[in-house]
């Protein structure tokens, strides 16, 4: 499933999210809710914000795994995996629990992907040796 | 006696009102926080008017600004 796929899957799935961001390890956007002129400076706001909550909660190593910066506006959710980051807003008071476990399924969605099918050479070839 | 009572209500009225706004910002300040969950488990809590806390709840705010304009 490509980034794009699984954020609709997202926004379809879970109403109290408003909008999201996919990052890549490098801070690069894999893919986003928002349209072409919102979406970049979205981008660069995650990650300050994710930089910015390392640097507050003393995570320079790297363990940070997720994250929830709760206004009276809204909140703000950053789930971490391996590879990914990503970043989702929500309005005032969201269901904590249920937006975090929609975020790490979306996540687990991009590690999920099939593995290309192997080609059947390598057994031709040891039919061909026995 | 009348008028007595007018000026009571009032103050109760305008007590009420003070109170209620007051109750209602403090409520609005707790919930501004940072919850940080790390990979082993633990968590942190960076409230409102902690330095920590500080720089970042003004980043999520700018984050909610730009998904809404």
């Amino acid at each position: 499933m490509d980034a794009a796929q699984a954020l609709s899957d997202l926004t379809e799935i879970s109403s109290q999210i408003e909008a999201a961001v996919v990052l890549d390890a490098d801070g690069s956007a894999l893919a986003s809710t928002l349209d072409e002129q919102r979406a970049p400076e979205f981008t660069q706001v995650v990650q300050e914000l994710l930089a910015a909550v390392r640097r507050a909660s003393g995570s320079d190593s790297g363990e940070l795994a997720q994250a929830e910066i709760a206004t009276a506006d809204g909140s703000v959710f950053l789930v971490r995996d391996e590879q990914r980051t990503i970043a989702a807003t929500t309005g005032p008071e969201p269901t904590v629990g249920l937006v975090f476990y929609d975020l790490k399924s979306c996540l687990r969605s991009f590690a999920q992907e099939k593995p290309k099918p192997r080609t059947r050479k390598k057994k031709a070839e040891d039919d061909g040796a026995a | 006696m009348a008028r007595r009572r007018v000026v009571t209500g009032i103050v109760l009225a305008a007590g009420s009102l003070a109170g209620t706004v007051a109750w209602r910002r403090r409520s609005a300040r707790r919930r501004d926080r940072v919850d940080v969950y790390f990979e082993d488990g633990s968590m942190v809590s960076l409230t409102d008017g902690s330095a920590e806390a500080s720089t970042v709840l003004p980043l999520a705010r700018r984050a909610l600004e730009t998904t809404r304009t």
